[in-house]
């Protein structure tokens, strides 16, 4: 359910880090509370994100939650597929329901996120 | 009349069910201070019949238009309505429901709104329009909110020609909203709003910041405006075109989406809801599909249940305030669905022939009283544009004496364009001279020998 | 255990594509014709100075049985206060007595045009003032706007005076307080007001946290929004404090009247210390939700506030009637004088009750309440255990514990035994909330049959949880799939030649 090659955010994203470039999406738990997403807003290539502030919105029918960016950087790459899909996010929130590739702009930022068993215990909390 | 059908038997049944001996105990929590020690001094108890020669007695002070010849528009039109509508109308499953948040028992009231949106959406030519909203004044007036939103931008452009109590209705939630509106002045010849002047719509774009030009088409005084012309100008400052529009004349006029049109909106009340002193009529808005999650109000949308059936439910409910709380798109909860239900009705019965007819008929028959009135010599044309079924003229005498005159004879004789604007935000001083003037409206109900015994009556004078 | 109960109203499920009114008929089919043209005419190119319609408007064409068929059905599909009981919390869905529907038709008030002279128009204003000074009299606040046309409205058009009067005062404010338990309406219209807002809790009685609100209290706060009954169907027996602790700081406080029907000749929210009110009529005085609308939703206000109120207002003199527009008003919140036809309607109910019979109406709405509370404690949990006002909260969240049952699948269950459900999931801190108002107007059998309806559900539960997760199955259509509607939203009938 939480990969240990991740790393999350209290605010449910994940990162999986390749390089400089960090690939943001939202945990198994986030989507479970959710339920049935309906709906992604996402910022455009080229924007800036800054760590623990909102870079979008989700939907699901009867609820909206704000999407907070684990890392800070500028937006390389955004999934196009949850403009038509967004129900990928519910079937494969690490694969692809990822939402966007950000090159860091501060990599000690990672260095405040948690590990998947901290995570974990975290969310039985 | 109570409409409480517990008997004092079973009063004291339910008493001793809760556990207290006396209903002031249920009351005990309302502190002394905030307790009312006497009666509501608020008199009644009346039986249904004494209620009903009450209400007979106080509605027979006063003159309806309808019962007279009138020729009052201004935002409110005395349309025929079929007599399907009202006998739908009154079944109880329709106006003593709520909104239909239950969808597996609200069908009727849902496909009803559904259907409603199609049509709007076929008059006007746009893509999505919402379940309805008050009235075409606070339509209007989230139209501009809605492009703030689009642009984020904070400033909107509105034409001086549009209603005044619509501009009036823009100016108090703009003042709060922290939005600042601009008014581009009319063109004293065409009547329609300027174009080309610094004070104008051009002019007033330079500026670079509006989020919207809102107009009026058919404006306060009738005139068609130039939406073809506007579009361009309005699409290259970056801005949203809002038009509010009159949708018996959309009827046979080419709707605004045809020109590239942002948001249409506009009052529903000639759909179907009698005039009722001004409410309850209904606003519709309509936009583009790109722009559908930031409109404000319901949207009804299709979708199929658990088994496969056809059905309809609220959707993109997330826009609304319910969830999104103080980040919604507008804190509107209600809609005007019984009266959309009206509107529905209404089209249905005209139908598309039926529509055309009507519109037809009442700008036929505004042309001839125009024409007639300016042949007795008593009126001449305010402005030039083209008008649709009101038009203004100038009156060479006194307008309140003039149209007094003609109330003792049975008629309405328009409305007064200096009252109308009285105060109303965005009234230009070069606009200012406009005592004298007078807006009159015809619609289908006129006949041909009424108008011309108006015009013969006032003529007279 | 899937068949309906005796209460059950005879809606019946449909199966199949639905009909939509654009695909009956034929294109020579008629309802009503339009008038044939009596007066001579120009093209309308000329007339209209070009702007003519190249393709008519994709409308139905019907003849008037299709008409009166095809909305009869949809009527039969559709369940309202006259079909059962409609205990949906917070939304007073009383009965809608016929006497009001008639009044509102009248001639004499239906074919009135806003821009009548005022001599033409006395009996309506007549009506106007009355309605204004029962309001302001059940409210304790003497002056009233009629104009809003509904609650969220009212809202808006009060916090709006607010906002002036602060500004007046030069002492312009940038928050507003709200416990946790406000309506949605509450917050969005703080913002549309241009103001902050502030959440407060709720303390374990169910009422504001004290504590909590004198920490956001400062000289920043422009307003105190509350709801009082709240939306537990509480009466907050520390209401005069909270109004004076706002008023300390000089904010003002605001009532949501939503909950008005719980406290009519009882308590007053002008005597709670309250600044301003909005009254829901399609709540408290019985005029018809229509399906979502139209309500109207008057604002009263205290003497201090009045001059702010948006215009016209009813004024009289010397037996006189006109309106008028308050000294400092905000302006106007909508085109002419209100929903007119509402405010018949509301009328015609305040003079069919009187005083008296307002406050008969208040407790035995708050009676039903309690007395079906008492009865239904036994099998759902009550997160507040006070006497209630006219409405109370239980939660389902032992039934979703043991049972994996949601409130939602209580809802949906309580279709089949002829019942519309409560309100559910509101307000947001109770869990698996469900929000039941009965309302005066039900009689002791219906509320009986309702407790009868719940008891067996609680019972579905234990013994079938899968079945009540499954419902329903005896209405027009079962579960729909919300999320196909927002994902592909499809919100207009496509005509064959654009599609």
């Amino acid at each position: 359910m939480y990969p240990n090659d991740l790393k999350y955010h209290e605010e449910h994203e994940w990162v999986r880090v390749e390089g400089d470039v960090a690939v943001v999406g939202i945990s198994h738990f986030a989507q479970d509370q959710l339920g049935e997403v309906v709906y992604v807003d996402l910022p455009s290539v080229g924007d800036e994100v800054v760590a623990d502030e909102t870079f979008g919105e989700i939907e699901s029918v009867k609820s909206v939650s704000e999407l907070y960016s684990p890392v800070s950087g500028e937006v390389l790459e955004v999934n196009s597929v949850l403009a038509d899909v967004p129900e990928t996010v519910n079937g494969d929130p690490y694969g692809d329901g990822w939402m966007l590739r950000v090159a860091m702009s501060d990599v000690s930022e990672l260095d405040g996120l948690m590990s998947a068993a901290d995570y974990e215990t975290f969310i039985a909390e | 009349m109570r409409y409480i059908p517990i008997t004092c038997e079973q009063r004291e049944a339910m008493l001793d069910a809760v556990g207290v001996s006396h209903i002031g105990e249920l009351f005990e929590d309302v502190p002394a201070a905030a307790r009312l020690s006497r009666p509501l001094a608020i008199a009644g108890g009346m039986t249904e019949m004494e209620l009903s020669a009450h209400l007979v007695d106080l509605s027979k002070l006063n003159r309806p238009a309808s019962a007279m010849i009138s020729f009052a528009g201004a935002g409110c039109y005395d349309h025929y309505i079929p007599s399907v509508v009202d006998h739908i109308v009154r079944r109880p499953e329709f106006f003593t429901a709520y909104t239909p948040y239950q969808p597996e028992v609200s069908q009727g009231t849902l496909q009803a709104i559904y259907e409603f949106q199609s049509m709007i959406c076929a008059l006007t030519g746009m893509e999505v329009a919402n379940a309805s909203m008050y009235d075409g004044a606070t339509a209007f007036v989230e139209a501009a909110l809605m492009s703030c939103r689009v642009k984020r931008r904070s400033t909107v452009l509105c034409a001086g020609t549009v209603h005044p109590e619509w501009r009036a209705t823009l100016s108090t939630y703009a003042e709060a909203g922290n939005i600042e509106v601009v008014y581009a002045r009319r063109d004293l010849t065409t009547g329609r709003v300027a174009v080309e002047e610094a004070d104008g719509v051009g002019g007033l774009l330079a500026r670079g910041d509006i989020a919207a030009v809102l107009v009026q088409s058919p404006n306060v005084v009738g005139v068609l405006e130039d939406i073809a012309a506007l579009v361009p100008l309005t699409h290259d400052a970056g801005a949203l075109l809002v038009v509010g529009s009159n949708p018996i004349l959309l009827g046979v006029m080419e709707p605004p989406a045809t020109y590239g049109a942002d948001i249409v909106v506009g009052e529903g009340q000639p759909l179907g809801s009698p005039m009722s002193f001004g409410g309850p009529g209904l606003g519709f808005f309509t936009c583009r599909k790109e722009h559908a999650r930031q409109m404000p109000g319901r949207l009804v949308g299709r979708t199929v249940d658990v088994d496969g059936n056809d059905a309809f439910v609220l959707t993109l409910s997330t826009r609304e305030q319910h969830i999104r709380r103080e980040k919604a798109t507008s804190n509107i909860c209600s809609n005007h669905a019984l009266n959309a239900l009206m509107a529905g009705v209404y089209l249905a019965a005209v139908g598309r022939a039926g529509l055309e007819g009507i519109a037809l008929a009442c700008v036929a028959k505004a042309h001839y009283l125009h024409d007639s009135l300016v042949d007795t010599g008593r009126f001449t044309r305010a402005w030039t544009a083209p008008f649709g079924y009101e038009f203004a003229l100038r009156y060479v005498g006194d307008v309140s004496a003039m149209q007094r005159a003609m109330l003792e004879r049975g008629y309405l004789a328009g409305v007064s364009l200096a009252d109308l604007s009285a105060g109303a935000p965005g009234t230009a001083s070069s606009d200012a001279d406009l005592d004298g003037i007078v807006l009159f409206a015809v619609t289908e109900k006129r006949r041909r020998d009424e108008i011309d015994a108006f015009v013969e009556e006032v003529a007279s004078l | 255990m899937t068949e309906k109960s005796d209460h059950a109203p005879s809606l019946a499920p449909v199966a199949g594509p639905r009909r939509l009114i654009f695909e009956l008929g034929a294109p020579e089919s008629r309802c009503v014709e339009a008038p044939a043209p009596d007066v001579p005419t120009a093209p309308l190119e000329e007339l209209l100075g070009g702007q003519v319609r190249v393709s008519a408007p994709a409308l139905p064409n019907v003849t008037e049985l299709e008409i009166m068929r095809h909305y009869a059905h949809l009527a039969d599909m559709n369940f309202g206060v006259d079909s059962g009981m409609y205990p949906l919390g917070s939304c007073t869905m009383k009965y809608n007595p016929r006497i009001n529907e008639d009044t509102s038709r009248l001639p004499g008030f239906a074919g009135l045009h806003p821009h009548q002279p005022t001599e033409t128009v006395q009996g309506v204003f007549e009506l106007m003032w009355h309605l204004q000074n029962a309001l302001a009299e059940i409210s304790g606040l003497p002056g009233v706007t009629l104009q809003p046309s509904a609650g969220a409205h009212g809202e808006h058009a009060a916090l709006m005076c607010f906002r002036a009067y602060h500004a007046d005062n030069g002492d312009p404010r940038r928050r507003v307080v709200i416990p946790d338990t406000a309506h949605g309406t509450n917050p969005a219209t703080v913002s549309m007001c241009g103001y902050e807002v502030t959440t407060v809790p709720s303390d374990a009685a169910g009422g504001v946290d004290m504590d909590a609100l004198h920490t956001a209290l400062d000289t920043g706060v422009a307003a105190v929004m509350l709801t009082n009954p709240n939306t537990l169907g509480l009466f907050d027996t520390n209401i005069l404090q909270l109004t004076e602790a706002a008023h300390a700081v000089g904010a003002l406080a605001y009532c949501d009247g939503a909950n008005m029907n719980a406290i009519m000749g009882i308590s007053r929210p002008g005597d709670m210390g309250f600044d301003a009110l909005h009254i829901n009529l399609h709540k408290t005085f019985s005029t018809p939700h229509g399906g979502g609308g139209p309500g109207a939703g008057p604002v009263c206000v205290s003497d201090v506030l009045a001059p702010y109120l948006p215009g016209p207002v009813i004024a009289e003199e010397d037996g006189r009637y006109a309106g008028v527009t308050p000294s400092r008003s905000i302006g106007r919140v909508r085109s002419f004088w209100g929903n007119v036809g509402v405010l018949v309607r509301a009328y015609t109910y305040v003079r069919a009750l009187g005083g008296e019979g307002l406050r008969e109406v208040s407790e035995q709405a708050v009676l039903s309440a309690n007395y079906l509370k008492e009865r239904l404690r036994v099998a759902f949990d009550l997160p507040y255990d006070r006497v209630c006002m006219h409405e109370f909260v239980l939660s389902g969240s032992r039934q979703r514990r043991e049972f994996g049952v949601r409130t939602l699948d209580i809802a949906k269950r309580l279709l089949d035994h002829g019942f519309h459900p409560p309100t559910v999931y509101f307000p947001l801190i109770v869990d698996e909330a469900l929000m039941i108002e009965p309302t005066e107007t039900e009689s002791l059998d219906a509320l009986d049959a309702f407790v009868d309806a719940m008891l067996a559900i609680a019972e579905e539960i234990r013994t079938d949880p899968e079945m009540v997760k499954g419902a329903p199955y005896t209405t027009p259509v079962r579960r729909l799939d919300e999320a196909k509607a927002a994902r592909e939203p499809d919100l207009r009938w496509i005509p064959l030649a654009e599609s």
